[in-house]
């Protein structure tokens, strides 16, 4: 048995309105073409886990570009672009779906891309991986992970630059999505969910949601205390084969 | 979950960080999860001197319990200190910070 090798990188890709956006890239050493993912940090910043992330997903056989959303609010560690970020009122949803389109397409010019992308993204970045399946065309899945926010009950969270609940967009997504969700979260919690689910079903979408008792919110994070083994193992296995299925297939080490 | 709310005060004073003061104008209070403390959600604060166009800040990550008894043990010290020292502990805000400059995000 021999492990996938991968290698990583800092690059900057084409960001919405012209900026030069700055991302953090990982790859298989492979000389097989694989899918490509498009990772979205949550609101706190473009931190560690995030690159770690990326490198698992590499690791696993697919290629993945982790874009640093608050890339503007450079110069500066992560944490401070952040908190300058939070301080104006976090990103607009179209200056995310530019930067996520720029990330998709650098995805799509490595000569290592089979041609499919997927996004995925946890916590508001869960939020903003189902926004993108429904407002950017070209994707072909969506993984959202606890995306907060998709379903829209308290009228403050609708303003100027997030004004309308990813739901709405529902009707748009082409792409087959997956879920991924604590029972014990409160945002989303389990009967947004639920409702969440029943439009998916009456649209007729192509999704799988899965559920996880004795969870809450973030449990894939493994620095947290939120963070449970068992229920991350199965999740990532679940993201993984279905990666597998609709961008894959998922490149192996040899051996 | 995470979260956009910032509660944003105006607040005079000083703040040090590594070996060097800095004057601060604003402070950034918010509960979400932290960047850094591993902790699931916190407290943080960042301290700011918007006056003098500087993006750097002073920043706290708390749990959400530490910081309550924080705020409990800052009212409980400006008690003991106008009782000490009368109307000093009490709050007396320079003109730059008038009420009207309160704001919240």
């Amino acid at each position: 048995m021999s492990y996938l090798g991968q290698v990583s990188k800092m690059v900057s890709f084409d960001a919405h309105g012209g900026a030069k956006g700055q991302a953090y890239y990982a790859e298989p050493a492979t000389g097989a073409r694989v899918g490509g993912v498009v990772l979205i940090h949550h609101m706190p910043g473009w931190d560690d886990w995030t690159q770690e992330a990326a490198r698992k997903l590499a690791h696993h056989g697919f290629a993945c570009i982790a874009p640093h959303l608050y890339f503007r609010e450079l110069p500066g560690s992560p944490d401070d672009c952040a908190a300058r970020a939070r301080a104006s009122g976090g990103v607009s949803d179209n200056q995310m779906i530019g930067d996520v389109d720029g990330a998709m397409k650098f995805l799509r010019a490595q000569g290592i891309s089979n041609g499919k992308v997927a996004v995925m993204g946890f916590c508001s970045g869960g939020r903003q991986a189902y926004l993108a399946g429904g407002r950017l065309k070209g994707l072909d899945a969506v993984v959202d992970c606890w995306g907060g926010g998709v379903i829209e009950d308290d009228p403050k969270g609708l303003t100027a630059e997030r004004p309308v609940a990813p739901i709405d967009f529902t009707k748009d997504i082409s792409a087959p999505i997956i879920g991924i969700f604590g029972n014990e979260d409160k945002r989303p919690s389990p009967d947004q969910v639920n409702r969440h689910e029943q439009i998916l079903k009456d649209l007729g979408k192509t999704y799988e949601f899965h559920r996880y008792d004795g969870v809450g919110h973030g449990f894939f994070a493994a620095e947290r205390p939120a963070y449970k083994g068992e229920q991350a193992t199965d999740g990532w296995k679940k993201v993984y084969a279905f990666l597998d299925k609709n961008i894959g297939p998922r490149v192996k080490a040899e051996g | 979950m995470c979260s956009y709310i910032v509660e944003k005060i105006p607040v005079f004073g000083s703040a040090k960080a590594g070996d060097s003061w800095r004057r601060i104008d604003t402070a950034h209070v918010y509960f979400d999860h932290p960047y850094d403390a591993p902790l699931d959600h916190a407290l943080s604060i960042d301290f700011h001197n918007h006056a003098a166009g500087s993006r750097e800040r002073v920043a706290v990550e708390l749990s959400a319990e530490s910081a309550r008894e924080l705020a409990n043990a800052i009212l409980a010290a400006l008690d003991r200190g106008a009782q000490e020292h009368g109307e000093a502990a009490h709050g007396e805000l320079p003109a730059s910070i008038a009420p009207e400059g309160m704001f919240h995000y």
